[in-house]
């Protein structure tokens, strides 16, 4: 089992319900976020491009935060999502300088925070909260091992990117194009 | 406390799309909890709601935590105004009921208007001195001196008791100030409106165009929803705007408008249209009247003359008109919505309206659908009192083709002339922050000054409420019952909003002020219902339903009860005009001395050194009344200036950079606004999103943050035809030495 999302940048409007849907389902405190838009601007006027895409953690398959992680807090369950026990983790920040992607912040309660694919939600046969709730419905979520998982399907027709692959993490958030 | 996380990060390309995160970490105390605790099984129940954040109303659930706390809303699924999705601002809609500056009992004003000085009163003592004033005032002038200004769903029970004492005006902002022209042209052409939600098929069009509409960053949420399916299926999308928006990064064609020269463009368009055939012949001869006169009017209208005024390539003009006629009927030239642009609003819309009829679109899949609209049974009350003037009689020879009160018109007959009988004396004001709504700031606060009477309800201390008299706390729609939501679509459906938490302070629903202000005005008979739960159950019960039953579903849908979706082929169709046919050509307007096909008129430019002021609306808010909302500010805490790099340089402006604006009369943005230089703008017009720049101290989170756009509208383009209020007509120029400035003021 390999859980991945693919995010649509064709279909994103980067409105940011992803990341209010993340704050209110897994009690994000405000002023802190485990998703959030990036909008990338090419060209000039009247000859542009744009790109928005909702990001989140990448869940790499070669974690270096997990790697990095003194204490064992950061760690891997089913499917490949990277997690962390709170009460593990001593706050040291290794893991959030060890990120290519931005992803981790320190929570006001004193451990690091990030995106868990709403892995409570996944085992409960739901998607995550920002998939279940996006307008435009870019985004796919689903076990790479399931050929007819949605994910699945839409990496099989459509071309894709990761990002920064150069870091060599094996990053499992991926961007449609 | 650790720094704020970015929650939208704008880069260019090159420059790297990762922010590097290598902030300084704090360490905090040992006392960790279990944030990553599973919330799904804790959630405990769930209530039916529809969304007032915005006027879309997408209904949906509301979920409480273990200890009661409202926690999150997610999305009805049978609701199709949202297909089970909420928009950013629904979603954020917990930070409405959480918000702490929100009004928190009853006010009476101590000191002059506008001065903020309130006293804490009872709901008693605010009834009585409000009926004691209206007793006043329709005594000595009439009871059609009062109105009503609204915008969402409390406005409904105030309208009651109004028309109950005798008067009929009642107006909404969102017509003279938002739709009101689209709806007077679709009207004038078709016999029928838009309404809202639209009647766009956008899910099934191959080809949608938007004009200066800016779908995905108005966050309007079904359409937004069938925007991302149409290009899932693969269906073109072309967009006129200055601006490159959201949705012109999605379309195959954008064409950079020059601002205020869409008419000519649409003209073009229709010119294009004729001249290569390519209307749909058997629909125009069917179901529309005066083709020879629209062909004849458009003749010398051609690309090559359109390039001129627009500076859109004649070949781009030729190809985007052939590709809507390629997809036609399956076209849908949209409509927009906030359109009161230019003053010449209404004949643009004529001019989309007609374009769509020549390509077959109306009643067409892919192009709008017939939508249907529940009957549900009103509560039985008396006949209304039948009022002996109205707004209308103010201001005659003007604005003939409005088919509803204007909340300018309104605004206008209250400040003090001699030339009319009835100046409006007092004001009821519910959910919409007039201030920031209604452009010329100045003239607003100069009716309000001439009032006897205002009384605002709202559920913040948004502007508006520091005018008052008396302030009336209304509760968030969380914790209230309101009238089942009604709305058009494809299928007649209903939503029932029930409270999910006991009012918090001494708020109270507008429907039970309503009913107490009507005991104490003796109209009590237009309220039998002593409480909205058991009016709802009452009419539930009329339509085979009940209240228990809705609180368990939330939405009803139910089958069309008359004609299909789309027209049938060849079907007779008999549209609501004086012809009975759609008007190329418009008798209506013809009769009441406007021009029956719609002409281009040149619009006035920016002078030297100004730029023309462009607005519009960000995703994660609603006009200005999300602006303190904690979860959506959190999103976005203040608005910027978009402006062109290359007038960026020629300034010497850089993204970051706070400046002032001043407009073309010298009027100065209140606060300061953020620079954001940005390839998306053109150089002859600066954007900012609308809501923000708010001075109200009371709304702590928003105060001071961003400029207001309103504040520096001051000149209003009135659409003769039906009194739309256009607010694009102002150029603003920058003030960059802050400091030297202050000092010199």
């Amino acid at each position: 089992m390999r859980y991945a999302m693919a995010v649509d940048t064709r279909k994103c409007v980067g409105c940011s319900d992803c990341v209010v849907a993340c704050q209110t389902e897994n009690n994000v405190p405000i002023g802190f976020c485990r998703d959030w838009v990036v909008e990338v601007v090419d060209g000039t006027y009247p000859q542009l491009e744009i790109e928005l895409r909702s990001e989140r953690c990448n869940h790499c398959d070669n974690a270096p935060c997990v790697r990095c992680c003194p204490t064992g807090a950061s760690h891997i369950v089913e499917g490949g999502v990277v997690m962390v026990k709170p009460n593990k983790c001593i706050g040291c920040g290794a893991c959030i300088a060890s990120c290519p992607y931005d992803a981790r912040f320190p929570h006001p309660k004193g451990y690091v925070d990030k995106c868990t694919f709403c892995i409570h939600r996944v085992r409960e046969g739901m998607k995550p909260a920002c998939v279940a709730v996006c307008p435009t419905k870019c985004m796919y979520f689903g076990d790479l091992d399931d050929p007819n998982s949605d994910v699945s399907v839409v990496l099989k027709k459509r071309k894709y990117k990761t990002l920064i692959p150069e870091a060599g993490t094996k990053p499992q958030l991926y961007f449609l194009i | 406390m650790a720094t704020r996380r970015q929650f939208i990060r704008i880069s260019t390309m090159g420059a790297g799309a990762v922010v590097a995160g290598a902030a300084g970490i704090r360490l905090f105390g040992s006392a960790l909890t279990d944030g990553q605790k599973a919330t799904v099984a804790a959630l405990t129940g769930r209530t039916p709601t529809y969304c007032e954040v915005c006027f879309w109303k997408c209904a949906g659930w509301v979920y409480k935590d273990e200890k009661g706390a409202i926690q999150k809303i997610i999305g009805n699924n049978e609701d199709m105004n949202c297909n089970g999705r909420f928009c950013p601002r629904g979603t954020g809609g917990v930070g409405m009921y959480h918000d702490e500056d929100r009004l928190r009992t009853p006010l009476i004003r101590t000191e002059e208007r506008g001065k903020q000085s309130f006293r804490e009163a009872t709901w008693e003592e605010a009834f009585d001195y409000i009926a004691e004033k209206i007793k006043v005032i329709s005594a000595e002038h009439g009871p059609e001196c009062l109105a009503l200004f609204t915008h969402g769903s409390g406005g409904k029970y105030f309208s009651t008791l109004l028309r109950a004492l005798g008067s009929p005006h009642v107006a909404a902002p969102s017509y003279a100030q938002c739709r009101g022209p689209r709806e007077v042209a679709f009207q004038a052409t078709f016999g029928e409106t838009i309404e809202s939600p639209e009647r766009t098929d956008i899910r099934d069009t191959r080809c949608l165009v938007l004009i200066g509409s800016h779908i995905g960053e108005n966050m309007h949420n079904g359409q937004v929803q069938e925007m991302s399916d149409a290009i899932d299926k693969g269906a073109t999308i072309i967009t006129v705007d200055p601006r490159y928006s959201t949705a012109a990064g999605k379309s195959k064609y954008w064409l950079p408008i020059k601002p205020a020269t869409d008419l000519a463009l649409l003209l073009a368009w229709i010119n294009v249209i004729i001249t290569e055939e390519l209307y749909d012949k058997p629909y125009v001869e069917k179901y529309t009247y005066g083709f020879e006169y629209l062909k004849e009017h458009v003749r010398n209208m051609t690309p090559e003359w359109a390039y001129g005024i627009t500076t859109i390539d004649p070949t781009v003009i030729r190809e985007t008109a052939r590709e809507m006629a390629n997809a036609a009927p399956a076209v849908i030239v949209h409509p927009g919505r906030h359109v009161t642009w230019y003053g010449d609003d209404t004949q643009r819309l004529r001019a989309v309206a007609i374009l769509n009829a020549l390509l077959g679109s109306w009643g067409r899949r892919g192009g709008f659908f017939r939508p249907e609209v529940f009957e549900l049974p009103e509560p039985p009350h008396p006949a209304y009192p039948t009022p002996r003037r109205s707004w209308r009689t103010e201001f005659p020879d003007l604005y003939k083709m409005a088919d509803t009160v204007l909340a300018n018109g309104l605004c206008d007959a209250t400040i003090p002339d001699p030339s009319r009988h009835c100046q409006f004396q007092g004001w009821i004001v519910n959910g919409t922050n007039l201030i920031e709504t209604l452009p010329n700031q100045a003239n607003t606060i100069a009716a309000i000054q001439a009032l006897q009477l205002l009384v605002v309800i709202d559920t913040m201390p948004m502007e508006i409420t520091g005018w008052a008299d008396v302030v009336l706390p209304e509760c968030t729609y969380l914790e209230r019952y309101d009238d089942l939501r009604v709305g058009p679509h494809r299928k007649p459906q209903i939503a029932l909003r029930a409270p999910a938490a006991e009012p918090m302070h001494n708020t109270k629903p507008a429907f039970w002020m309503a009913r107490e202000l009507a005991k104490r005005l003796g109209v009590i008979e237009y309220f039998p219902f002593e409480t909205m739960e058991e009016q709802l159950d009452w009419q539930l019960k009329q339509v085979g339903s009940s209240l228990e039953e809705m609180k368990k579903i939330g939405v009803k849908t139910f089958d069309r009860s008359y004609e299909d979706l789309y027209f049938a082929p060849d079907e007779d169709v008999e549209f609501y005009t004086g012809t009975g046919k759609i008007e190329l050509y418009s008798l209506a307007l013809e009769e009441a001395g406007y021009d029956p096909l719609p002409k281009y008129t040149k619009h006035e430019e920016p002078p030297e050194g100004y730029y023309r002021l462009n607005y519009g609306r960000a995703p994660m808010h609603t006009f200005s009344r999300t602006a303190n909302n904690p979860n959506l500010t959190d999103l976005m805490e203040e608005n910027s200036v978009w402006v062109n790099p290359r007038v960026a340089k020629e300034w010497g402006l850089s993204t970051g950079q706070y400046v002032h604006l001043m407009n073309q009369d010298g009027k100065r943005s209140e606060f300061p606004i953020k620079v954001r230089v940005t390839e998306r703008i053109r150089w002859d017009s600066v954007y900012m999103v609308h809501g923000f720049g708010h001075d109200q101290k009371k709304l702590r989170r928003c105060y001071g943050k961003g400029a207001s756009d309103t504040n520096l509208i001051t000149k209003v383009l009135v659409d003769p035809i039906m009194g739309g209020t256009g607010m694009r007509g102002n150029f603003v120029t920058f003030i960059i030495d802050l400091k030297a400035e202050e000092v010199a003021s």
